[in-house]
């Protein structure tokens, strides 16, 4: 399984793609591609946001579905898809927290 | 300290206003990210893991009071109320907006700092020795040497895409405070038998993937030809340096493959033909320069040893620290104090806005406007009289910087690593906080001694592992943390690159892992007077080895 992730132009702010929602602060939030098909879209889709300005640094990355909720296979999108794993206060985890 | 002239405020302003320019058009989609990226990073803007990251030159670790001041202001409007000091005297920011950049560079100028040369293949910031100026043993403050470098390095027309980046590090102290030998080019300022101001001249050396301590190329370079030798080096590199391979391109691979004495020759004649010409110093020149980083007017304030002698015995924390974080200055009443910025269980390197206030505060009123940064990721107050340690200490306890832990375990050395870095394999700073919590005792840190203990997330080596006494890496092993130990390292005049002792340990061994080897030097030494390096150089590699793999050769 794969979801597609970026930083956004502007700002840096590390997004995930939630098809027809656009992009989302949080991978919660993203569209999952469970095959071949799927992940093209995704592709097609980072592809059009790089060229028009909008992202930057996409990527395909794997995922898994743990309790339901995407889980990042490396422990590099885990960070990223949360924050500093030394300051709490901070990233994604910081606004679930709150 | 040095204050930009006409020329360098122009300058400066006028990179501002190019930058801008240049940001507006990225996010006006008029140019691509192929087209900017090399920009961007000409300006110190790198993209990493959560966000973009600003690294702001600190030109040899000097800064003062308003400049610390407007790092702080920065960091409390445009990132997240901190900063992060790094391994070669510089700050980052991890935060920012590319759309907030410009404000920000419009800020540093107005306080004489840029980001300029902080990325790409050029010359980097010179760093130099964070007791320049203030130390005991200190033939001649180096910082005017650096200086002459930045000029002659900034946008140097022929040195601006060099194979790879350029790394010159200067010291005026025998005692090597600089890291030297783990520089492209290390510059020892020393006197010869005339009494003549000179350099020994290190070329070659580095970390990262390959490793390599610098060689020394010459004994004695005059100083009046810094200019006219430097240049020398950077053509031989810039000719002969392996552009077709980026691991291969850093100027010790070159020095390595050539060896070093046909290096020296090529680099002498070249030297040859450059010597006594437009290059040479004019010693009206270096004066002038010199006359920048004139010492402070420090007034004698003999009454220091009795002030400090009686807040001794008031306050044993106040002795501690005296003990651990205040260095001998070259005046008999004042002293060098360290800030750690290594408090226990702390992301070391990192202070927060108020905190920079704060220091700056201080710095005003005891340390006559002067900060420090130290490669070491600490800051320092390089004048204070004795007479003022107490008030100095009781300030920093208010802020929580007044941790006595200089030149102990948990004064450890990371690299922002797999928290922030784009290029990590592993965390540092979790490696760093679980480690320093372990020996938070400072009984039993004083009683280990001096220990060197530095951390990279990834092979680049900014956390400077190889040359730890203690050095820990982190790699990707299936997926997972992986770190590996190396011993016997040291960056000082007796640099060594470390060993690496034998299988790597998952995150939640390393601790343990580190806690024998230190339990096995204990064991070992032959008393209090004989620090780790000393024992790990006369005991080798071998006790260290059996007590962290014992079990398992016996069990295999
Ligand atoms: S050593 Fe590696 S992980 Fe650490 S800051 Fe440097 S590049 Fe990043």
């Amino acid at each position: 399984m794969k979801v597609l992730t970026a930083n956004r132009l502007t700002d840096g702010e590390a997004i995930w793609y939630a098809g027809a929602r656009g992009w989302a602060e949080t991978i919660a939030e993203a569209d999952v591609a469970g095959d071949k098909a799927g992940e093209a879209e995704l592709e097609a889709a980072g592809k059009a946001a790089f060229a028009n300005n909008e992202v930057v640094d996409v990527e395909l990355i794997d995922v898994e579905l743990v309790d339901g909720l995407i889980r990042p296979v490396r422990l590099r999108e885990r960070i990223r898809a949360a924050g500093p794993t030394n300051r709490l206060d901070l990233g994604k985890q910081a606004r679930t927290a709150a | 300290m040095y204050r930009y002239d006409e020329f360098d405020q122009d300058f400066v302003k006028a990179r501002v206003a190019e930058f801008t320019d240049q940001v507006e058009r990225r996010l006006a989609g008029e140019i691509t990210e192929e087209q900017f990226r090399p920009l961007r990073l000409m300006n110190g803007v790198y993209l990493q893991l959560h966000a973009y990251m600003l690294r702001i030159a600190i030109p040899y670790g000097t800064l003062n009071t308003g400049q610390l001041r407007m790092l702080a202001h920065i960091a409390r409007r445009y990132d997240k109320g901190y900063g992060h000091f790094t391994t070669r005297q510089n700050i980052q920011f991890n935060w920012p907006a590319l759309s907030d950049i410009p404000a920000i560079l419009a800020d540093l100028a107005s306080v004489e700092m840029h980001a300029i040369q902080t990325s790409g293949n050029c010359i980097r910031n010179v760093t130099a020795d964070h007791f320049a100026g203030a130390a005991a043993d200190e033939v001649a403050d180096p910082r005017p040497y650096a200086e002459i470098l930045r000029q002659w390095s900034s946008v140097h027309p022929e040195f601006s895409y060099l194979p790879r980046k350029f790394k010159i590090a200067v010291t005026g102290a025998e005692r090597d405070r600089a890291a030297i030998q783990t520089h492209d080019i290390g510059l020892h300022l020393k006197k010869n038998a005339e009494g003549e101001l000179g350099f020994a001249v290190y070329v070659g050396g580095g970390q990262g993937r390959t490793p390599m301590v610098a060689k020394k190329i010459r004994d004695f370079l005059p100083e009046k030809h810094l200019l006219s030798y430097a240049t020398a080096i950077l053509r031989v590199y810039n000719l002969y340096g392996r552009r077709d391979n980026k691991y291969k391109a850093r100027i010790k691979i070159l020095v390595h493959e050539t060896g070093t004495e046909e290096f020296a020759r090529q680099v002498e004649a070249e030297w040859a033909a450059l010597k006594d010409q437009e290059l040479t110093l004019p010693e009206a020149d270096i004066a002038a320069i010199n006359a920048y980083f004139a010492p402070p007017a420090l007034a004698a304030r003999p009454e220091g040893d009795e002030v400090v002698k009686l807040a001794r015995l008031d306050s044993k924390s106040f002795a501690d620290w005296v003990d651990q974080n205040v260095i001998t200055h070259r005046r008999p009443d004042y002293a060098a104090v360290t800030i750690s910025l290594k408090g226990i269980g702390e992301a070391p390197g990192d202070a927060s806005d108020s905190q920079m206030e704060a220091v700056a505060d201080i710095a005003d009123q005891y340390a006559f406007g002067e900060i420090r940064v130290s490669h070491e990721q600490n800051l320092i107050l390089p004048h204070v009289a004795r007479a003022d340690l107490k008030a100095v200490y009781d300030a920093l306890v208010e802020i929580e910087l007044a941790t006595p832990n200089s030149g102990l375990i948990t004064d450890i050395i990371a690299c922002p690593g797999l928290d922030y870095c784009a290029l990590a394999n592993a965390r540092s700073i979790s490696v760093a906080q679980e480690i320093s919590r372990r020996f938070a005792s400072l009984e039993r840190q004083r009683d280990i001694g001096e220990l060197k203990l530095k951390i990279s997330g990834c092979i680049n080596a900014c956390g400077h592992h190889h040359v730890g006494h203690i050095g820990i890496l982190g790699v990707e092993k299936k997926g997972a943390e992986l770190y590996q130990v190396t011993l016997g390292g040291s960056a000082d005049e007796h640099t060594a690159v470390g060993e690496i002792i034998g299988r790597g340990f998952g995150p939640d061994e390393i601790t343990d892992a580190i806690e024998t080897v230190v339990e096995t030097y204990l064991a070992h030494r032959l008393d209090r007077s004989e620090n780790f390096l000393d024992a790990y150089r006369r005991l080798g590699p071998a006790p260290f080895k059996e007590a962290l793999y014992g079990g398992e050769a016996k069990a295999a």
